[in-house]
């Protein structure tokens, strides 16, 4: 039997929550407070993910940078091959918040999404 | 000169947060006051997620939590002056401001409501010894390149002090090719949210040093490193633990300010613990008609608790235009053992209507310690609480019935009791 001790960080409360783990099952799950908690949990001891909330170079917005994120969480190994990849993504203004910047990113099934409004200069 | 029944001075979280209230409520011959040129505040530069999972069930980033705000006060058609600076306000509820449409002029308010926010602490508040090389700034600043300007302040980074936009800094650094060599904290513990040093620090194997600081910065015309030291139980850097961390920037992240100068030239009294205006019940300063919420009032740690706080200070402010100033707050609110501080700081039991929010922090970290309300000798409130920690906010929330019981000679009194 394993114990493996997690910090919850789906949102700021931060609960602790233990996950006994045997042969690479979950056995059982305590600490959590919420069901968001619970998927959370089981998925950080088999395959974590995280959102990524980053930016994009803008062109003729009232910035030059557009804030962008996964729309959902995309598998933590993921994040440096992905931010790369955005590297390379220029969007011209306007934007709205919630426009897809990419679709399906580098087949993850994950689209990556506007945070803002971006407005024509 | 102008007349508004509400002013709203500031345009971030908790002044959008009041005027929506305030127009919800039936109150619309309101303003905001905005100094920058949008709305949001520093929500905007906050592009991270982590907001309103209280106030919309769902997990938000900075400007998608202020556009839900600002796409009301669009409908609405609520008054906002943008690039507008107040200079003054008056215990009579003038508000001076400038702008360079308009110049000077003047506005009088039927109630004002104070949501300035707060303003980073920098180099010069904790005396690192040194050159003046460039390269150093605060976290909330880098956020700022980093976030809406399009530039990286430095390629390989030190950050002092581990609050929360410390470590939401350490990782978007990191992501954007930076690389942060170490997090270095004086306290024995994290001012930042436990999960900000999951997912920031951990996640990115960014080393978090704990009671440790910085002792001295190296580089004449570009930080060329940084000096850091293990400190002692009294915060004494131990010099035998010295080491150099060659790195380009420093990165500050050691404590938010109250942005108060506006309240004190109208003199209303502030509480030398928070910052902020001594507040009662209802979230009024010492100077009736004036009503304080957010971070001008003290530092919060999540945003929904900053709108919270702003939908009371609308609901005050409506109550003080529409029937006059309250009655006299007698009973005093202490911090006792364990607690730095306790807002609000008085209250009128007779203004609660079913029960009321305190929020307080702990000096220190406590577990499996019980947090009690007192009253001379007699006990209000003991509750068992798992974890206290001065990075996390506590909530108590004291009902009417409970409150009456108070003595109103001793007041009351927030103590952390242990073991």
């Amino acid at each position: 039997m394993e114990l493996k001790e997690i910090t919850c960080i789906v949102c700021p409360l931060g609960c602790r929550i233990q996950v006994e783990m045997e042969g690479g099952e979950i056995k059982s799950v305590k600490g959590y407070s919420c069901s968001r908690g619970l998927e959370y949990a089981k998925n950080e001891v088999t395959m974590p993910k995280r959102t990524i909330t980053t930016s994009v170079r803008a062109i003729g917005g009232h910035l030059p940078l557009l804030s962008v994120r996964t729309k959902e969480p995309v598998p933590k190994e993921k994040i440096p091959e992905i931010m790369l990849e955005l590297a390379k993504v220029e969007v011209k203004a306007p934007v709205k918040i919630g426009d897809v910047v990419v679709k399906n990113i580098l087949g993850t099934g994950v689209d990556i999404i506007a945070t803002r409004n971006l407005y024509v200069k | 000169m102008l007349n508004y029944d509400i002013v709203i001075i500031g345009g971030g979280p908790a002044g959008l947060g009041a005027a929506v209230e305030a127009y919800e409520k039936g109150v619309k011959n309101i303003v905001i006051i905005e100094r920058d040129k949008y709305l949001g505040g520093i929500l905007e530069q906050c592009i991270h997620n982590g907001f309103g999972l209280q106030e919309f069930k769902e997990e938000l980033t900075g400007p998608e939590y202020a556009q839900r705000f600002i796409d009301k006060v669009e409908e609405y058609d609520i008054n906002v002056m943008l690039e507008t600076m107040v200079l003054e306000i008056t215990p009579d509820r003038i508000v001076k401001a400038v702008n360079s449409k308009e110049g000077v002029f003047t506005i009088k308010a039927g109630a004002i409501i104070l949501a300035m926010g707060c303003r980073e602490r920098p180099r010069g508040a904790i005396m690192i010894p040194g050159t003046r090389p460039a390269g150093i700034l605060t976290a909330g600043t880098a956020q700022r390149y980093v976030n809406m300007e399009g530039y990286l302040p430095g390629k390989e980074i030190v950050i002092l002090g581990s609050g929360d936009v410390g470590l939401i800094m350490a990782r978007r650094l990191t992501l954007e090719g930076a690389k942060v060599k170490a997090v270095v904290e004086l306290m024995p513990y994290s001012s930042g949210l436990t999960r900000n040093i999951v997912q920031c620090l951990e996640d990115f194997n960014i080393p978090l040093l704990l009671s440790h600081t910085v002792i001295e910065i190296h580089g004449k015309d570009r930080v060329e490193g940084v000096t850091i030291a293990k400190v002692d139980e009294n915060r004494e850097p131990i010099m035998e633990t010295a080491q150099y961390i060659s790195c380009d920037t420093l990165i500050l992240s050691v404590g938010l300010i109250p942005e108060n100068e506006l309240s004190q030239k109208a003199g209303i009294e502030l509480d030398p613990i928070t910052g902020g205006p001594i507040v009662n019940e209802m979230l009024e300063t010492s100077v009736p008609g004036i009503f304080a919420c957010g971070n001008v009032l003290q530092v919060h740690d999540l945003v929904d608790n900053v709108t919270a706080e702003a939908r009371l200070a609308a609901n005050s402010a409506i109550r003080f235009i529409r029937e006059g100033e309250f009655g006299k707050s007698s009973i005093n609110v202490k911090a006792g053992n364990g607690i730095r501080y306790v807002v609000p700081q008085k209250i009128n039991v007779d203004n609660i209507e079913k029960r009321i929010k305190f929020r307080m922090r702990p000096v220190n970290v406590y577990n499996n310690a019980m947090l009690a309300v007192k009253s001379g000798d007699k006990y209000l409130l003991r509750q068992k609480r798992q974890r206290l920690t001065p990075g996390e906010m506590i909530d108590v929330n004291l009902s009417k019935d409970i409150l009456k019981n108070a003595n109103l000679e001793e007041g009351i009194v927030f103590l952390v009791e242990e073991g």
